[in-house]
This record gives structure tokens, C-alpha cells and sequence, in this order.
């Protein structure tokens, strides 16, 4: 077993009256990707936003590794169009003073994240998906033991999110860092990982993909559509979607996606 | 050339110099709004320094810095939506100064030239002052601009790595407050944020850069300030809005150039 970056207890975050999300106990290895999928309103922001300290917890402890440097990759980034700043500029901006990517690493991941030709645009000219690489690229640039991915392929079309995926895979072979990454697309994201935390206030249900997917937890909480579409990918058929037409279509469009 | 004219010329450069980068700062913050409701505020803080006897423009930046830090209290807890409650908090202070200032001796108190500056009154004394300030702000400018650049960016990316984004943000209310207590000499509370907006956001059409769009913005107020003398001097109309004027006129001749020009 690896080491562990980050772990909290019963952690939880309360909001007036209601628990955003209530005893949840998270462990985030090195070299491993863990992935918090639920539904809207689960709270997987708030989780991620707790352990990055970004917001008060009501409960629990979050114990790091000494000195953990965290590369964050924000949901979206809204840059003021009044601020004129170039992509190289807003990279610089993440750099670490003393922990800086080797030359040929740099060279590496800006070849990875497509970026050489972006570095001399305006931030705020960047398409959807080139921005996501562009964030990517700055939580790398401080060699991060842990990566957080706050949805990291929002706004971005269906090819581009199988490259970003992939992209994030490659990125931990290269630094070999742990990565802790949120989604609601179950399909993609679970190729992917080596663990799933499946998230609605408490944590319903957690471990490898495969195990996660067979869980009753799991197909209480999305559904025979959300689970059928994992099972899919799996190859493993669940016929308790098929009654419904427009998830047929949902179907054939997986089946081509995979193959 | 007559010394007084001078001492307001010097002392509207250096203002504007400070002006420039700041500004670009509230431009890039939205932080108009904010700043007016800071300048309006410095009225109240003349009105106490006044009353209690301590130096003005000490008591200006007390109480601009106070309101700041509730301000942001207020903010965070989320009362109310942010414009309503700067616009209260703005005219609030305003007319808490305008009257606290009523209760004073009428014939000691140049109420129009702590509301539109009273520029050509500027001695060799306040123009100390003024070089104290201006320098004290662009020191501490300078050093803290790469963290200040990040928290604008983007808060939250800026506190994952390492930057105390609270302190900075208080930071900048006080370099803010700084200036306004300086500035009110100049152009007075009712004029101070377009000093402060105006050139940086004429200067964003042609800069590439934040630094670039700083310096510029500098260059731009000190034309700004040069010129609203002359007017006043040559026209004999105010010299607070005339500079304004000139500033303004400066902005509207800028972005009628292409999108596509730009520095390099």
C-alpha cells in the first residue's frame, strides 16, 4: 500500500440547519486516482472544498502528509475581460519558487496538455476545453503531490472528454502523483479509477469500480438508468432500462462510444 | 509659473502615478463601486477628525479602513445583495458627513473643496504628505503584486497554493483607503474613483499585460492631471473635474481605436 496524502474522519460540513455532508471518512493515497461521483446536490463540492481548507468543516479532522502541495483545478475559471493577461502569464502566476517542474518535464506535460500554441493568447479567448487543459496544466506546474479535479470536464464536448481523461491518467504516470477527482458522469470517469466514493451527503457506497457498481447503494442512488449505463460499459447487461425508450437511445450511444 | 501651480502639479502626478496601478486593481476587482463608497465615507472621517481634533487625513484613512473591514463582514455574511448595501453604506456615510460637517463653525470649513478638491490650495507641506503616501503605497504595491494578480485571478486557486488571500484583500482596502485620504486634495470625495478607474480602464484597450496596463494608466492620469491644470488655469474652470474631464475625454478617444491595436 502506498503512502497516504490526505485522510479525514467524520468529516462534516453544516449549513443552517441541514448537513451538507455528514461522516464522511476519505483516504487519498500517491499514485492513486479516487473519484467522488453522485448525484447534484450530493455535496462532492463540499467535500472537495473542505479538504483544500477552502471552507469550515462543522466536524472531524483532516490530517495531511507534512509539507502536501496541492494542485487545484477549479470548476470553471471566470477571468474579468477588463484584466489582460496571457496564457503563459497565468501559468507563471501558479509557479512554485521552490518546486519547479525539470525542463524537460515542462516540455513533457506542455506537449500532453496541447498547450504550446496557446501560451501566447489572451485567457479569456481560450475555448471551453482549452481552458480545462490550461488549468490542468497550472496544478501541475507546482509538482503537486495530490491533484484535485473539481469536474474537470465541464463545458467540454464529448471527444474532448475522453482526451481529458486520458490526459489526467497520463498525468499520474508522470508525476506519479494521487489524484482526487469529482464527477457526475459515471460512464467515463470509472475506466479510470482505482477507487469510487459514491456520495449523497454520507458516503453510500465505496471501493473499486466494478465492486461500487454491483452495490445496491449505488443502483438506489442513480437509478436502474445510471447503473444500467456502468453495467453497459462493463459488459455486463442489466435489463431493468430497457423498458424505457429514451434510454435505449442512451444505450446505443454508449455502445458506440465504447466500441 | 507661479510656485502653487507647482505644488498641484507635482502633486496630481504623483497621485496619478499611484493611481494608475491601483486602479487597475479595482478595474480588474470591480471594485467601483466599492471605492466610492470609500471616498464618500472619507467625508465622515474629515467630520471626526475634526471633532476629535487629530489629523485629517489620519482620521480618513481610520475610518475609510473601518468601513472597509465592514464592509467585507457584511459582504460575507450576506445580509443583503452587495450593490444595495454599498449603495447605503455610500450615501449613508456621505450625508453622516455632510451633516456632521453643518454642525461645525460655517466660515473654517471649505465644504467644496473637501467634495471636488481644491487642487491649486496644495502646499509645500501636503505635497510631503502626499510623496510620503504615494511612495508608501507603491512600495508596498510592488512587493505584494504577484500574490495580488492571484487572488484576482482566481480566490479560490490562489489559497490551495499558499497565498493568505483575507490579508491580502485587507491589504488592498488599505492602500486603497491611502490613497483616497491623499487624493481628496486633489479632485475631492466625490471625484476620487474616476481618478482611480478612469485611466486604468482607458489604458486596457491598448496593454497586453497587467503590468503594462498599470504603467500605462499612470502615464494616461499624470496626462489627465497636466492637462485639467492647464484647462484650469488657461479657462479658469475647477481643477478636480477638469482633470475628470480630461481623463474622461482620454478613455473615449482610446477605445474609439480598433479592438486589434495593441502594444506589444
Amino acid at each position: 500500500m502506498s503512502e497516504v496524502l490526505l485522510s479525514a474522519t467524520d468529516l462534516g460540513v453544516k449549513r443552517g440547519n441541514r448537513w451538507l455532508i455528514k461522516g464522511v471518512d476519505i483516504s487519498l493515497e500517491a499514485g492513486q486516482i479516487t473519484t467522488v461521483i453522485g448525484p447534484n446536490g450530493a455535496g462532492k463540492s463540499t467535500l472537495v472544498r473542505s479538504l483544500l481548507n477552502l471552507i469550515k468543516t462543522t466536524s472531524g479532522d483532516i490530517t495531511t502528509i507534512k509539507g502536501l502541495r496541492i494542485g487545484y483545478m477549479p470548476q470553471k475559471l471566470k477571468l474579468e475581460d477588463t484584466l489582460p493577461l496571457t496564457v503563459a502569464r497565468f501559468l507563471d502566476l501558479g509557479r512554485h519558487k521552490q518546486h519547479q517542474l525539470s525542463p524537460q518535464l515542462w516540455h513533457d506535460l506542455l506537449h500532453e496538455c496541447r498547450a504550446e500554441k496557446l501560451l501566447n493568447r489572451p485567457m479569456q479567448e481560450l475555448s471551453g476545453g482549452e481552458t480545462q487543459r490550461i488549468l490542468l496544466l497550472r496544478a501541475l506546474l507546482r509538482k503537486p503531490h495530490l491533484l484535485v479535479l473539481d469536474e474537470p470536464v465541464q463545458g467540454v464536448d464529448v471527444t474532448g472528454q475522453v482526451s481529458l481523461y486520458n490526459l489526467i491518467g497520463q498525468v499520474r504516470n508522470i508525476l506519479g502523483c494521487g489524484i482526487l477527482m469529482v464527477s457526475h458522469d459515471l460512464h467515463l470517469v470509472m475506466a479510470a479509477t482505482d477507487q469510487v466514493i459514491c456520495l449523497n451527503q454520507h458516503i453510500c457506497c465505496s471501493g473499486h469500480p466494478e465492486q461500487v457498481s454491483q452495490d445496491p447503494a449505488f443502483t438506489d442512488l442513480f437509478g436502474p438508468q445510471g447503473a444500467g449505463n456502468l453495467a453497459l460499459y462493463n459488459h455486463q447487461h442489466n435489463h431493468h432500462h430497457t423498458s424505457h425508450g429514451d434510454i435505449i437511445a442512451g444505450e446505443h450511444h454508449e455502445g458506440c462510444d465504447h466500441g | 509659473m507661479a510656485n502653487f501651480l507647482l505644488w498641484a502639479w507635482l502633486g496630481g502626478l504623483m497621485i496619478a502615478a499611484v493611481a494608475g496601478p491601483l486602479g487597475s486593481f479595482m478595474v480588474w476587482r470591480r471594485m467601483a463601486y466599492f471605492g466610492d463608497t470609500l471616498a464618500h465615507a472619507a467625508l465622515l472621517g474629515v467630520a471626526l477628525g475634526l471633532l476629535l481634533q487629530v489629523n485629517i487625513s489620519l482620521a480618513v484613512v481610520l475610518v475609510c479602513l473601518l468601513l472597509a473591514l465592514l464592509l467585507s463582514t457584511l459582504v460575507h455574511k450576506r445580509i443583503i445583495a452587495t450593490d444595495t448595501l454599498l449603495g447605503i453604506l455610500s450615501h449613508a456615510s456621505l450625508s453622516l458627513g455632510l451633516v456632521s460637517l453643518s454642525l461645525f463653525d460655517h466660515q473654517s470649513i471649505d465644504l467644496m473643496g473637501f467634495l471636488f478638491g481644491d487642487l491649486l490650495a496644495i502646499g509645500q507641506h501636503d505635497l510631503l504628505w502626499i510623496a510620503l503616501a504615494c511612495c508608501l503605497v507603491l512600495v508596498i504595491l510592488v512587493s505584494i503584486w504577484t500574490p495580488l494578480l492571484s487572488i484576482t485571478v482566481n480566490e479560490e486557486l490562489a489559497q490551495v497554493e499558499g497565498i493568505n488571500v483575507a490579508w491580502m484583500r485587507t491589504l488592498l482596502m488599505l492602500l486603497v483607503a491611502v490613497v483616497i485620504a491623499v487624493a481628496m486634495k486633489v479632485v475631492g470625495v466625490l471625484l476620487i474613483t474616476s481618478l482611480l478607474i478612469i485611466p486604468a480602464a482607458a489604458a486596457r484597450r491598448l496593454s497586453s499585460s497587467p503590468e503594462q496596463m498599470a504603467l500605462l494608466a499612470s502615464l494616461l492620469g499624470m496626462l489627465a492631471v497636466t492637462g485639467g491644470l492647464a484647462l484650469s488655469w488657461f479657462y479658469d474652470t475647477p481643477a478636480g473635474p477638469s482633470v475628470v474631464v480630461i481623463a474622461s475625454t482620454l478613455f473615449f478617444l482610446l477605445f474609439s481605436f480598433p479592438r486589434s491595436f495593441r502594444l506589444s
